[in-house]
């Protein structure tokens, strides 16, 4: 298994975000994180990542316990996009892809003719080959997204965890980067998991879905989720409701406006 | 040849050519051939030759150091900041390295510290490394849990403008001799330094600008953040504690022996951003260390031929860069 939680309790503050939940994603398979604001979608994924601590259990990658991988030997087993957007000056695309190699070349990061090779492949399969002269002050959310994502793609790990990729995006970039990160699962057999508010990607798109249902985490199937009901309860009331047809949030037709 | 060497070997000319200038200028012009002799040749017991070598190149170095220095911490107070508005003289660091040699030069006699002794040069760079690690480390504290430039920067100017009303009070209590040496060395110049000074100051500094050419790699994964620069497997605290020593080593040190130099470090990255095109430290820490050194060499001359305080002239020729930095990122500010 590429991530295994074991009895794992994470808390925020006082707070009991999960409470001894256990769980595991294989290889090769794309994960969607789902839970309403605040329920630890970006705690869990910090945690996974080495970032933020456990309040108790145990989360393994690739068979071995997080506690015990140092730095270096984590950031060739698992990369990371966050939220945070980079949007900085003269720094060419290539540039920031390259970075993605630091946990590989040498104490001034000079890049090898493979490192130059794995940088434009992970440009090719996000779609910015084009881009790579570009600098990143110039370019749309979708892009730098893409190019983060080429980012964690040349650090060449076997894990890849996304803090809501699909957020500052429009309908049609949102669907192209879900199934790029199909793609990356399936083609790249990488563990991908993303934390995303997109309920028709995560149920349509993604092999499993993680529910946060504070304080357990379910992982199943989305049909599986659907039909337990659980996806129902969690994303009903204040007048919206959720239909297992289309898998999206409607209004309901009785309510005041 | 790539566009950055080519700017690399013009950059390289231009130093060593300012350098020249610097030696030959002054209140007796002395021509480049004999200033080159004077260099390379043997002892001619010439007076151009002494000029030279005893008064002239100590100060040139003094200038080549600082420039160097100054510009280093200045790029890697942005990168680790996050911010570029920071720099050694905005953040306060050079306030607190100068508090630090106040509170020496005016508590000396009473210690009986005798003037121009190495004792008193050592104290000298001690209380400035003291006095700027005190700053930084308090400046870095406030930034880890506010993310606000702003509030940084306002932080940094208002320790910046509390230190001076302290050293300020500190002037009204003491007595007539220590005024005196600290007023000298507030009017800081490069040209004060003793030789003896000088080999305090050499092995520090060239160490800072090692340390500063050691954290390459760690400079540009800090560009993306601290979440992306820990998941590359990047140890922060280590990286943030080399640092803080070597932007402590080369402000603090320059500091010390040539009072506070401004705007050198918050221009001076800018200037080589600029002019290479590039976001990376491969080619940033090397560019700003030469740019730097080429641009108070400038300052040098500009100051021998009016007659003035180095400090005055950096900051008229460093001010309308940060006035660009504000403009250009006034997206931040808003």
């Amino acid at each position: 298994m590429s991530i295994q939680l074991n009895n794992v309790t994470l808390s925020y503050g006082t707070r009991t975000l999960l409470d001894r939940v256990s769980t595991s994603l294989p290889a090769s398979s794309l994960t969607a994180l789902i839970g309403r604001n605040g329920t630890g979608k970006s705690t869990l994924l910090r945690a996974i990542a080495g970032l933020g601590s456990l309040h108790d259990g145990q989360i393994s990658l690739c068979g071995r316990p997080l506690s015990q991988i140092s730095p270096e030997e984590r950031a060739r087993t698992i990369a990371f996009v966050t939220t945070e957007k980079v949007h900085i000056p003269n720094l060419t695309c290539e540039d920031v892809v390259a970075l993605g190699r630091a946990p590989y070349t040498n104490w001034i990061g000079r890049l090898q003719d493979d490192d130059r090779e794995i940088v434009g492949h992970a440009l090719e399969v996000v779609g910015m080959s084009s881009f790579a002269r570009k600098t990143m002050d110039a370019m749309s959310d979708g892009e730098c997204q893409r190019v983060m994502i080429a980012r964690a793609l040349a650090q060449d790990t076997p894990i890849i965890l996304l803090d809501e990729p699909t957020a500052f995006l429009d309908l049609p970039n949102r669907y192209s980067l879900a199934l790029l990160l199909a793609r990356l699962a399936h083609e790249e057999h990488k563990c991908v998991l993303f934390s995303t508010h997109d309920m028709d990607i995560a149920l349509s798109l993604c092999d499993s879905v993680m529910l946060i249902d504070t304080p357990r985490l379910h992982n199943a199937p989305a049909l599986q989720l659907i039909s337990q009901g659980l996806i129902d309860r969690l994303f009903t009331g204040a007048g919206i409701r959720f239909d297992p047809v289309t898998k999206g949030v409607q209004l309901e037709k009785s309510s005041d406006f | 040849m790539s566009r950055s060497t080519l700017i690399f070997i013009l950059l390289g000319i231009s130093t060593t050519l300012l350098l020249l200038f610097d030696l030959s200028i002054g209140s007796v012009k002395i021509p480049f051939g004999e200033v080159c002799r004077a260099l390379l040749g043997g002892d001619d017991g010439s007076t151009s030759r002494a000029i030279v070598l005893n008064i002239r190149l100590l100060k040139s170095v003094m200038a080549l150091l600082a420039g160097a220095a100054l510009s280093a911490s200045g790029l890697q107070m942005q990168t680790l900041f996050r911010n570029p508005l920071a720099g050694p003289y905005i953040l306060g660091v050079s306030s607190g390295a100068s508090l630090g040699v106040a509170l020496f030069l005016l508590g000396a006699p009473l210690l009986g510290v005798e003037a121009h002794s190495f004792i008193q040069s050592l104290g000298i760079a001690g209380a400035a490394w003291i006095g700027a690690a005190a700053v930084l480390a308090l400046v870095l504290a406030v930034s880890r849990r506010i993310k606000d430039i702003m509030v940084i920067l306002i932080l940094g100017m208002m320790l910046g403008s509390g230190i001076s009303a302290v050293v300020e009070i500190l002037q009204y209590l003491s007595s007539e001799a220590a005024l005196k040496s600290f007023v000298v060395w507030t009017m800081g110049s490069l040209g004060d330094v003793t030789t003896s000074q000088l080999w305090l100051i050499l092995p520090v500094v060239v160490s800072g600008l090692g340390l500063s050419v050691a954290l390459i790699k760690p400079l540009n994964l800090l560009l993306l953040g601290e979440n992306y620069a820990r998941t590359s497997g990047l140890d922060i605290q280590r990286t943030r504690m080399w640092l803080f020593l070597s932007t402590v080593l080369l402000a603090g040190t320059i500091t010390a022996f040539c009072g506070p130099v401004g705007f050198i470090g918050i221009a001076v990255p800018h200037l080589t951003r600029l002019l290479f095109r590039s976001a990376d430290h491969r080619i940033l820490v090397p560019g700003a260390m030469l740019a730097g050194a080429s641009l108070l060499l400038i300052c040098d001359l500009i100051s021998k031929l009016l007659v003035l305080p180095v400090n005055t002239i950096t900051a008229l020729l460093g001010i309308p860069v940060v006035i660009l930095v504000v403009i250009r990122n006034h997206k931040f500010f808003s």
